[in-house]
C-alpha cells in the first residue's frame, strides 16, 4: 500500500512529464567540432570546422534558409539583379552595428567583396565568383546601398552570398568584429572553441526580444566520434551534428526521444570504372569499362535496398543519379529508378559481346570478367559495401576483389598514376546548385573521376555533358537552367559514368532540453537556427547520467 | 619440472586441436566463409550458426574457422622465414666477426629503427591490385617474415659470438677443421636451441601484427577470414558488450600465444 508521501512523489512527477519542457534564455549549448579549425577568418574558411565557426559568428547578406531550401534576406534587406546577370544591388539593413561596436554600412561590404576577389587572399568562398577575366567592381551610392558587378553573368549569383560573411572595414578588431549571432571569445587550440552572444545582433524574434536567446557556445575539439557519444550520453555535450547510422542506430535504441533523422542527405556513395585512356590496364579491361552496357549491367546486378538495410542499418536510401531527392528544385523526378535485376543484366550484358556460361561471366575474347574495386582503408561502411558487391556481382558470374588503400595511396592511384580497375567513394556536397559540380562534370575537371582532366572530352555524351553545364552556368533563368541539368541528370542515368549507390541520411542527437531543434540535411543539420534554440530548464542532459 | 610437462602436454594438445580444425575447416564448418545471409546480419548464436553472424550475416564460426586456417598456417611460415635469415646473416655475422659483423648489425640497427607498420603499409600500396585474396594473403605474411627478422639475429649473432671462442671450436680450428665444416658440423647444432625459441617467439608476434594490418583494414583481403580481420569487430565496446560472443576470435588468440609462450623452453633448459 503506497504511503501518501509516495503518492505525492508520483503526482509530481507525472506532472513533471506531462508539462512541456519550459525554455528559457541564457545558457550555454555545448558541442562539438570534429576538427581543429585552421581559420577564424570567414574569407578564408576552407575545412568543415571554420565553416561551423563562420556559419555561428558570421553575419551574411542572404542566408539560404536550410529548412525551406529558399532564400531569406539577412543584412540586405532586399536585392536585386540585372537582366545581363552581372550585377547585384543590395539595400542593406540600416542600424546594424557589428559586435565591436562598429556600424555596418555599405563600406563594409565594399571592403570585403574587395578582399574576397583578391588574387592574394586566395579565398577559396572567392573562387565561386570568378565568372572571366577582369575586375569585380564594387559601388556604395549611400551607405545603405551596394552594387556589386562582375564581368561576366554568373548563374545562381545571390545563392553564393549565403557564404560570405561580411567583414568590418574599419573595426581594430579585424575578422574578430562580426555581424552573426555569436563572436570568438576564447580559443584553446586542441581543445575548445568558446563563443559569446553577440549583443548587437541584428535580429529578433516575433515578440521583439533580442536573438540569440543562447548566451554562449561551447565547442570542443574532438576528433573520435565515439568519444563524443560517450559525453552525450554522459550530459557533458547536448548536441551531436552528424553521426554515423551504427551509433544512431544503439543510440535510437537506448533513447529514440534524443535521435533526429533529418531525411536523405545529399552526399552519396558510389561505384565508378577506371575510363582513363593512359591507365595502364589490359585492352579489354579497358573496352569493358568503356561499355555502357557493362556499367549498366554492374548497375542493375546491385542490390542498393540491401547496401541500405544491412550498411546503414536502414539510414538511408537507394541513389540512382548525382542529385539526391533532397535537393528539391535540381533533382530530376522524371527520371525512372533502375530495379535491382542480375538476369535482366545478363540480358543486358549479351548484345555487348558478354555470355555467361558455368557461373562464369566472359567477354567476347574469353577472358574472365574479373576486376578489382579500391576503397579507402579504415570506412567501415565502404568496406562492407565493397563486401556485399563481391557477393551480388558473383550472382552474374563477375568476380571482385576488394582491396583497401590508405588514403594517400588511395588518391595516389585514382588521380596520378590511374592503376586501378573501379574505385568506390563518396562524394560531398554542400551545395545545391549544380554549378557546384562543375569540377565533376566537366572533361577538363580533376574530379571527373572516371577520366579526369581531358584536353578534349573522349566521348560523345562527356562533350554533350560539357555543353549542357557551360549553357546552364549562362543561363538566364533558372527554370532553363534546371532543364539544362535534367539533361545532364539524364545522360548520366543513361551512361552510369558514376554507379550511385546510396544517399545516406543525415542522423543528428540532440539533448531533451534543447528547445527548437529542427535538424534539417543541409549544413549544420543540427544546429542550423542556433539563434533560435533555447535551453530548457531541465537539468537532465543527453541520455544517461 | 612434473607440472611443467603435463602443461606443456596440454599446450600442445590444444594447439594440435586448434591447428586440426584449421587444417579441415572445410569439414567443420556448414557453409562458405563468404556466404552472406542477409536476412540474418548480426544474428545472435543459434543451432544453425553457433556463434551467430556479423553485420554482413556471415557464419562467425565459419570465418572463425577458416581464419584460424589462414592465421595459424601463415604465421608459422612467416616465422620460419624470418628464423631462417636471422639465423643465416646472424650465425655468419657471428662467426666471422669484423667489418661483416657490424656491416650486417648496423642493417639490423637500421631495420629496428624503421617503423615496421608504415614500411608494410607502404609495400601494400605498391603491390599490384589485381590479385587474389590468397596470394595477398601470402604476401603480406612473407613481407612480415621479410621484415621480422632484426631481432631475432642480434640474439643468434650474439649466440655465435659466444660460440666463436668456445673451446671446442679452438680444438677443431687446431685439428685442421675448415671453416665450413665448423659451421655446419660444429656451430649450427650448438644455435639449434636459440633458433628453435626465436621460431616460436616469432609465431604470436607475427600473429599479433597480421592482426594489427587486418585492424587497419591493410592485411588480409575481404572476403577470406583472418582473425586479424575477425578482431575488427571488437573496434566498438558496446557491440562487444551486446554480443560477447564476439569475442570469442580474441580468447582463441590469446590462448594460443599463451600455449605458445608455454611450450616454449624455459632459459635453463635451452643452457
Amino acid at each position: 500500500m503506497p504511503s501518501p508521501m509516495k503518492k505525492k512523489l508520483v503526482l509530481i512527477g507525472l506532472l513533471a512529464f506531462a508539462l512541456p519542457v519550459r525554455a528559457q534564455t541564457g545558457g550555454e549549448l555545448h558541442f562539438c567540432l570534429h576538427g581543429e579549425p585552421k581559420t577564424f577568418n570567414p574569407i578564408l574558411v576552407d575545412d568543415e570546422a571554420s565553416e561551423n565557426i563562420r556559419y555561428l559568428t558570421g553575419g551574411v547578406l542572404i542566408r539560404l534558409n536550410r529548412q525551406s531550401q529558399a532564400l531569406e534576406p539577412a543584412l540586405a534587406t532586399s536585392w536585386s539583379i540585372s537582366r545581363d546577370r552581372r550585377a547585384i544591388t543590395f539595400h542593406l539593413r540600416k542600424g546594424v552595428y557589428f559586435s565591436d561596436g562598429t556600424l555596418f554600412t555599405s563600406q563594409d561590404v565594399a571592403y570585403t567583396m574587395r578582399l574576397l576577389m583578391d588574387p592574394e587572399t586566395h579565398s577559396p568562398t572567392g573562387d565561386a565568383f570568378r565568372s572571366g577575366e577582369g575586375a569585380v567592381q564594387v559601388q556604395t551610392p549611400a551607405t545603405d546601398v551596394a552594387v556589386i558587378t562582375f564581368p561576366a553573368p554568373i548563374a545562381g549569383l545571390e545563392r553564393l552570398f549565403d557564404q560570405v560573411a561580411i567583414l568590418s572595414a574599419h573595426s581594430p578588431k579585424k575578422e574578430m568584429a562580426v555581424l552573426g549571432p555569436f563572436y570568438v571569445a576564447d580559443y584553446k587550440a586542441g581543445s575548445y572553441v568558446l563563443l559569446q552572444k553577440n549583443p548587437n545582433y541584428w535580429k529578433h524574434d516575433s515578440q521583439g526580444h533580442a536573438l540569440p536567446y543562447i548566451d554562449s557556445v561551447r565547442l570542443d575539439i574532438q576528433r573520435n566520434r565515439d568519444i563524443e557519444l560517450l559525453r552525450f550520453r554522459r550530459g557533458e555535450l547536448q548536441l551531436i551534428n552528424r553521426l554515423d547510422a551504427e551509433q544512431f542506430d544503439r543510440l535510437r535504441q537506448d533513447n529514440p526521444a534524443v535521435t533526429r533523422n533529418a531525411g536523405t542527405g545529399l552526399d552519396a556513395e558510389e561505384l565508378w570504372f577506371n575510363q582513363s585512356q593512359v591507365a595502364p590496364l589490359p585492352e579489354y579491361k579497358k573496352a569493358w569499362f568503356a561499355t555502357k552496357e557493362f556499367r549498366k549491367a554492374i548497375s542493375m546486378a546491385i542490390n542498393r535496398a540491401d547496401l541500405c538495410r544491412i550498411v546503414y542499418a536502414g539510414y538511408a536510401k537507394p541513389a540512382y543519379g548525382p542529385v539526391s531527392p533532397s535537393n528539391h528544385f535540381w533533382f530530376n523526378a522524371s527520371l525512372e529508378d533502375p530495379k535491382y535485376d542480375p538476369q535482366a543484366a545478363l540480358r543486358v550484358l549479351a548484345p555487348a559481346g558478354f555470355r555467361y556460361e558455368n557461373e562464369t561471366l566472359k567477354d567476347r575474347a574469353g577472358n574472365r570478367v574479373e576486376f578489382t574495386v579500391v576503397t579507402n582503408s579504415g570506412n567501415a561502411a565502404r568496406e562492407k559495401i565493397a563486401a556485399m558487391i563481391q557477393q551480388d556481382l558473383s550472382q552474374v558470374g563477375i568476380k571482385v576483389n576488394v582491396v583497401t588503400l590508405d588514403f594517400p595511396s588511395l588518391i595516389e592511384r585514382i588521380t596520378r598514376t590511374f592503376d586501378y580497375d573501379a574505385c568506390i567513394l563518396g562524394l560531398v556536397n554542400t551545395d545545391l546548385d549544380p554549378n557546384g559540380q562543375m569540377n565533376v562534370w566537366l572533361s577538363s575537371g580533376e574530379n571527373h573521376q572516371w577520366n579526369p582532366s581531358q584536353k578534349t572530352p573522349a566521348t560523345v555524351w562527356e562533350a554533350e555533358i560539357d555543353k549542357l553545364m557551360r549553357e546552364q552556368a549562362a543561363a538566364l533563368t533558372e527554370i532553363e537552367r534546371k532543364a539544362k541539368f535534367d539533361r545532364v541528370q539524364q545522360i548520366v542515368a543513361e551512361q552510369q559514368p558514376f554507379i550511385y549507390l546510396i544517399n545516406k541520411d543525415v542522423l543528428v542527437a540532440v539533448s531533451s532540453n534543447v528547445v527548437g531543434a529542427s535538424p534539417v540535411v543541409l549544413n549544420p543539420a543540427g544546429f542550423w537556427n542556433v539563434d533560435t534554440l533555447r535551453l530548457g530548464p531541465s537539468p537532465e542532459l543527453g541520455v544517461q547520467k | 619440472m612434473k607440472s611443467r610437462g603435463k602443461l606443456r602436454q596440454v599446450c600442445a594438445a590444444v594447439l594440435c586441436v586448434i591447428f586440426a580444425v584449421g587444417l579441415f575447416a572445410g569439414t567443420v564448418s556448414p557453409y562458405s566463409y563468404s556466404k552472406q545471409f542477409r536476412e540474418r546480419p548480426n544474428a545472435t548464436p543459434s543451432l544453425s550458426h553457433l556463434l551467430g553472424t556479423d553485420s554482413l550475416g556471415r557464419d562467425l564460426f565459419t570465418r572463425l574457422v577458416y581464419g584460424t586456417r589462414v592465421s595459424l598456417l601463415l604465421a608459422p611460415a612467416a616465422a620460419l622465414l624470418a628464423t631462417l635469415i636471422a639465423g643465416i646473416l646472424g650465425g655468419f655475422a657471428g662467426f666471422l666477426g669484423g667489418w661483416f659483423e657490424k656491416l650486417i648489425l648496423a642493417a639490423a640497427d637500421l631495420s629496428m629503427a624503421l617503423p615496421l607498420l608504415f614500411v608494410l603499409l607502404a609495400l601494400r600500396a605498391v603491390l599490384p591490385l589485381d590479385i587474389s585474396p590468397v596470394f595477398s594473403v601470402i604476401a603480406t605474411f612473407m613481407l612480415v617474415g621479410l621484415l621480422g627478422w632484426p631481432s631475432s639475429l642480434r640474439v643468434v649473432c650474439a649466440a655465435t659470438r659466444d660460440l666463436r671462442n668456445a673451446d671446442f671450436l679452438l680444438l677443431a680450428r687446431a685439428m685442421g677443421c675448415g671453416r665450413w665444416r665448423m659451421i655446419v658440423r660444429h656451430a649450427l647444432p650448438n644455435l639449434r636451441p636459440i633458433l628453435f625459441a626465436q621460431f616460436w617467439i616469432s609465431i604470436p608476434v607475427f600473429v599479433l601484427t597480421e592482426a594489427t594490418l587486418s585492424m587497419l583494414g591493410l592485411g588480409v583481403m575481404e572476403p577470406l577470414p583472418s582473425w586479424g580481420n575477425l578482431l575488427r569487430g571488437l573496434e566498438d565496446i558496446s557491440t562487444v558488450s551486446a554480443n560477447p560472443w564476439r569475442l570469442t576470435p580474441l580468447i582463441l588468440l590469446i590462448l594460443v600465444v599463451i600455449c605458445f609462450q608455454l611450450i616454449l623452453p624455459t632459459q635453463e633448459e635451452t643452457a
